[in-house]
């Protein structure tokens, strides 16, 4: 089971569309939300004026002093209000202050652009360089969301030694995830006998976060909130931590009104609201000996972590422990901080600071092989991390690990050399398209970061159902990645049973345990192996108890369920998650495995540019990547096609462009993603090395595609057009013909 | 969805003199409505001040495409998709073709018409340069009659044209071109499929004796309409192919524009690659 | 201020009829209305297709349609597409090739694909990303659509 390319579970209610997502809901006299926002970045909430010629009575209107619990979204820091209270402050241009809902919807919209906001301004903050600067302090006392120290060595003592000591500065931008489906929450609050029950049915990766945030938020107890995960329309991260917020502002609107609430983001407010990849800034120094032996590197890196924490920590943890890249060195340094910025917070994007972090390293180890007169593969294949290796926090490479190998897969796949060579013959020739072909090797850590699953203790597990077909439960969500496909496979190899008697159950905190947010390449290896136990110990219960003997057929099987859940009323059994015991990680020091294992890769891409119009055209785009075992190889490639596709965007077209700090082209129109004629064919090939932490050997596999193409993709660039300062993403045609000039004006 | 929909009323009038008749009862009230691939993007967004429509799409007299000996004419609600697949005009207006096949996409092409391309008068639309290059004449009706003016004098300015508020733009005609010619067009879009020109340049020109006998350049995206690239064409009149003065017409061609920066490109992008544009063309012309 | 209109139209084979406002997008009678909510809103601008429906034939941004100019007209929707339970070739190979990942995109891809498979019954990959490149998908990276739509019209040549 594990091995083949199973049909995706739900892809026959996909494709007759008759896939329920959370608008699709029917809800019978359900009444529509909209949020009124601040317009201003910086400022203190006066006073909400609501304008004539509105019948206000009609609507159900939530502002801060309604709030019945915390107005705090619970979240790793605890500093994000759900509304601004008057009196306190505003800290970016698209923060929630008031809540309407009307029956009718055309109503509701009209009515968001009546009430008017009374706000006295307050000098803001936009960017990274003003808040180091601390131009204004507008968070903590020095603007830091979290500041992170990794040290191994010291790379002090290394500068004045090395033969060379090569310095670069890299920056990335905002990304958007462009889910197809926008944010969307349904919402229903029961209250009887002074009982109040809260339910909500959303677009969210995360039900358990939103039945956290939704605890705090009506100050209840676990059994009053149900929180229901809905067909899910893509999220890469984008329905990680914002459901918290929409989610509570639906139930808070649903809780006034007593009426069900329908709170649906149109896509220009879902861009202009909603999280977004964090924009950063690394600086990297590097010292080499004469033959291009890597002996120290520090980095410094920063993202913009926006008006509040949301996940910044994290990001910023994970972006700080991919910073030294795939390369074996004695002394690295990190520093890396989450700044504060009067902008709306981003949050959670498929590979979660790790692309930053590694767009520098990768662009950065081709910057140095040029000045060290070296190749980019053999400066590479020199530095390579290898069994034994010990990484930046001390972490030891446990695994057989071939990077160099990897590496000439790929370059082989591509035709690096001979392409390289007829190009630069072809690129002397006249004629404005010039062609280039260049790489990068990557790696990106599966599961939580450092003791997140010892935290998160993730709880899944599987129930017999009475026609004798196996369920399986957990929280972990479908946003189209075929986690309900995968762990179906499985629970069936495990069971050693059809793929087709094994099927989730609904994503519902009032039937499925905890197994943890789906996030961080997690799904797959971390919550199948606690569904691998989990089926086991299913069975051998069912043989304990004399309904299930061994060998036995899909039938006996199903019959010996049957006969279970008639006895029994109910079978379960749960499988919860076990640090294994050669893992060890300090957050104090940053000290140790700071993930179980992780996946790696090699990317190469062909460019094709065209310098009358700057226009970069993606010709060709290799990926070998080794992930463990894959578990449905259809699925995975679709996963890696999809990811790639993503990093594309975001190396050449897709650009957040603010004012004030607010996204301004919050339109399809002006958000570039690429479209079927934008992209080549993507090739995928997979290296299994099984990994023994995770079921049936696999390895993590959802973020490692966004780590690669962007640096990948500006290599090649520089392999067309010679040195340029190519240095940053998106690298749009305005900013290579930029860059272009930079040179030719000398 | 912005748009108030309880505030918007559409009529449909079944005929012509139907439509013209409330257009002039009314001057100013009713906006013309056809394929909707430009004013339902704006209402959905909240952001259009019209609520009263005036639905076009069942006039036949201002549909279909007439072919005569010296020129086509193409009804007002001529959609992209009729002229992607109209053989007449991939015979005679090749660039026109093309400013229809990268329009949006198919869905866009099916109902977008090139009467509403015209008068939307986005500098961005996709047809116009075309339309410049081939020197179109727009068919004007209204209850006083016919009129026709040269669409290189029908933009007046942003978003302002030399049409009445009792007027309809009936057909598009374009003059066959004669002798030996050459087309160019070339769209420089945010991407390769559904995309918003951030430059455009169509042309059209008459070869005689290895000469440049005539020429139409038009432009997209790089003034407040679309517009003829009058200075450029100057430089390049009269000249032998096999000594075009590139270097002299793109400097001509910077007198043509008046480019601005926005979220799609800057004003220096815009006229740099409009330039490096017009020099593609200009090698292409020197080779055909 | 309109009046209500009568709208009679014909939706996957079925002739309809409904009290509307004249201006209402098509999208929302389909899918408010008449409970059609397998065509999706993602950015009511025409410009990612998930909203993609034929209408007379002919694909159309259906958030970019007022009702009242499809009086009298067919309109089919991914509802249409299967004959019964038998899901047609395309919904078929979209399921095995995985072009559907989170599936969001799917109803109105599947339209443009069935659309562009009427015109051109043996695409090449590029007649196939010019004739779906309305269709935004942010899962998938477009190879796995291309190969359901190869694999539909492979069987349809058979």
């Amino acid at each position: 089971m594990i091995g083949a390319s199973s049909n995706r579970k739900e892809g026959r209610a996909k494709v007759s569309g008759t896939a329920c997502y959370t608008d699709d809901k029917f809800v019978p006299g359900a009444i529509h939300g909209v949020t009124v926002r601040s317009q201003v970045p910086r400022g203190i909430l006066k006073g909400i004026h609501f304008d004539d010629g509105m019948p206000w009575s009609e609507f159900t209107i939530v502002t801060a002093a309604d709030i019945p619990g915390k107005n705090c979204v619970a979240s790793v820091v605890h500093d994000q209000p759900f509304l601004v209270g008057i009196g306190e402050e505003i800290t970016h241009m698209e923060q929630p202050v008031v809540l309407l809902a009307h029956p009718d919807r055309h109503l509701a919209e009209k009515a968001r652009n009546a009430v008017r906001l009374e706000v006295e301004e307050l000098p803001a903050i936009l960017d990274i360089q003003a808040s180091l600067g601390l131009e204004q302090v507008i968070y903590g006392a020095d603007n830091l969301l979290k500041e992170i120290r990794i040290q191994k060595g010291d790379p002090e003592t290394v500068w004045d030694q090395a033969a060379h000591v090569i310095e670069g500065e890299y920056r990335t931008g905002a990304q958007e995830q462009m889910y197809l489906e926008t944010n969307a929450m349904v919402a229903v609050v029961e209250q009887a006998a002074a009982e109040t029950r809260v339910t909500v049915w959303g677009s969210l990766q995360c039900p358990y976060y939103v039945h956290t945030a939704l605890k705090q938020l009506f100050g209840l107890p676990d059994d009053r909130v149900r929180v229901v995960a809905m067909e899910m329309g893509g999220a890469f991260g984008g329905k990680e931590d914002y459901p918290s917020v929409n989610g509570g502002h639906a139930a808070l609107l649903a809780w006034k009104s007593g009426k069900p609430v329908k709170l649906v983001y149109d896509r220009e407010e879902d861009l202009a609201c909603t999280t977004k990849r964090h924009p950063s800034r690394t600086r990297l120094k590097t010292a080499f000996d004469a033959e291009g032996q890597l002996l120290a590197i520090a980095i410094d890196f920063v993202i913009d972590g926006g008006a509040y924490a949301t996940m910044s920590p994290v990001v910023l943890s994970r972006g700080a422990l991919h910073a030294a890249g795939v390369y074996r060195c004695p002394h690295v340094q990190v520093h890396a901080r989450a700044v504060a910025t009067n902008t709306p917070p981003p949050g959670a994007f498929r590979g979660f600071g790790a692309p930053q972090s590694l767009f520098a390293m990768e662009r950065h180890m081709d910057v140095c092989a040029r000045k060290l007169g070296l190749d980019p593969v053999g400066l590479r294949r020199k530095n390579f991390l290898r069994r034994g290796d010990t990484m930046a926090t001390g972490q030891v490479i446990r695994e057989d690990l071939d990077l160099g190998g990897l590496m000439d897969r790929a370059l082989d796949e591509i035709g690096y050399r001979d392409k390289r060579a007829a190009f630069a013959l072809t690129n002397e020739e006249d004629g404005p398209i010039k062609r280039g072909v260049g790489f990068s090797v990557f790696m990106h850590g599966c599961g939580f970061t450092g003791s997140g699953e010892s935290y998160l203790a993730s709880v899944a597990g599987v129930e017999g159902l009475a026609d004798g077909s196996v369920s399986i439960l957990a929280a972990s969500t479908e946003m189209g990645q075929g986690k309900n496909t995968v762990f179906s496979q499985i629970v069936a190899e495990a069971l050693k049973l059809p793929y087709e008697m094994v099927d989730v159950a609904e994503v519902d905190t009032d039937r499925v345990p905890n197994s943890g947010p789906t996030v961080a390449s997690r799904s797959t290896m971390m919550v199948g192996r606690i569904l691998e136990d989990a089926a086991i110990g299913f069975k051998q219960s069912l043989v304990q108890q004399g309904f299930l003997q061994e060998p036995y057929t899909a039938d006996s099987f199903r019959a010996g369920v049957r006969q279970a859940v008639a006895t029994l009323g109910s079978v379960k059994c749960y499988g919860q998650y076990h640090k294994p015991a050669d893992i060890a990680w300090d957050d104090a020091t940053y000290q140790g495995d700071a993930y179980p294992t992780y996946s790696w890769a090699c990317y190469a891409a062909e460019v094709a540019v065209d310098l009358d119009i700057y226009e970069v055209k993606v010709e060709e785009f290799v990926t070998v990547q080794e992930v463990g075992r894959v578990v449905n190889p259809r699925l995975a490639g679709g996963q890696i096609e999809g990811g790639v596709a993503q990093g594309i965007g975001w190396g050449l077209w897709e650009e957040v462009t603010t004012q004030q700090g607010r996204m301004i082209n919050n339109q399809m129109t002006n958000y570039i993603i690429p479209t079927s004629a934008d992209l080549p064919r993507i090739k995928v090939v997979f290296l299994e090395n099984a990994h023994p932490a995770g079921p049936g050997g696999a390895k993590g596999i959802g973020e490692l595609p966004m780590d690669g193409p962007a640096p990948a993709l500006l290599n090649a660039l520089v392999d067309a057009l010679g040195p340029l300062r190519l240095d940053e993403v998106p690298m749009t045609p305005d900013r290579l013909m930029d860059r272009c000039e930079e040179v030719s004006h000398g | 969805m912005r748009g108030y929909l309880p505030d918007c009323d559409i009529r449909v009038p079944d005929s012509l003199a139907a439509a013209l008749d409330l257009l002039a009862r009314e001057p100013g009230v009713w906006t013309p409505f056809a394929g909707g691939t430009d004013l339902m993007v704006v209402y959905n967004a909240g952001r259009l001040k019209a609520t009263r429509f005036l639905d076009l799409s069942r006039l036949s007299e201002l549909r279909g495409i007439q072919e005569d000996e010296t020129s086509l004419a193409f009804g007002s609600l001529t959609t992209y998709t009729e002229i992607r697949e109209c053989r007449a005009v991939h015979q005679h207006f090749p660039n026109l073709v093309k400013s229809a096949r990268v329009t949006g996409a198919l869905a866009i092409q099916n109902r977008g018409t090139l009467g509403g391309n015209i008068v939307n008068a986005s500098p961005a639309a996709d047809t116009p340069p075309s339309l410049l290059a081939y020197g179109a004449e727009l068919e004007l009706v209204s209850p006083r009659g016919l009129r026709r003016v040269a669409y290189d004098r029908f933009h007046l300015g942003y978003k302002r044209m030399d049409l009445a508020a009792d007027e309809l733009v009936a057909r598009i005609i374009l003059p066959k071109p004669t002798g030996r010619s050459f087309h160019y067009f070339r769209k420089v879009g945010t991407r390769q499929a559904q995309a918003i020109a951030k430059v455009s340049l169509a042309a059209h020109a008459r070869i005689e004796d290895g000469h440049l006998a005539a020429l139409w350049i038009g432009l997209g995206s790089v003034a407040p309409a679309p517009v003829r690239a009058r200075n450029a064409e100057a430089a390049l009149i009269g000249k032998p192919l096999a000594a075009l003065p590139i270097e002299a017409a793109r400097e001509a061609l910077l007198g043509d524009m008046s480019p601005i920066d926005d979220i799609r490109a800057s004003a220096h992008y815009r006229s740099v690659v409009t330039q490096n544009v017009l020099g593609h063309m200009l090698r292409d012309l020197a080779g055909a | 201020m309109a009046d209500r209109i009568t709208l009679t139209l014909k939706v996957n084979g079925e002739d309809r009829s409904l009290s509307v406002h004249p201006f209402a997008r098509l999208l929302d009678v389909l899918r408010e209305d008449l409970h059609l909510t397998g065509t999706k809103e993602g950015c009511g601008e025409g410009e990612c297709g998930a909203c993609t429906v034929l209408l007379n034939g002919q694909v159309v941004n259906s958030c970019l349609v007022p009702v009242v100019q499809v009086q009298g007209a067919e309109v089919i929707t991914v509802e249409g597409l299967a004959q019964g339970e038998n899901l047609s070739s395309l919904q078929a190979a979209f399921v095995t090739h995985n072009g559907a990942q989170c599936g969001f995109c799917t109803p109105g891809m599947l339209i443009a694909a069935t659309d562009l498979l009427n015109r051109c019954p043996n695409p090449t990959d590029g007649e196939i990303r010019d004739g779906l490149a309305g269709n935004l998908c942010r899962c998938t990276g477009y190879s796995k659509i291309l190969d359901a739509v190869h694999s539909a019209a492979d069987g349809v040549a058979r």
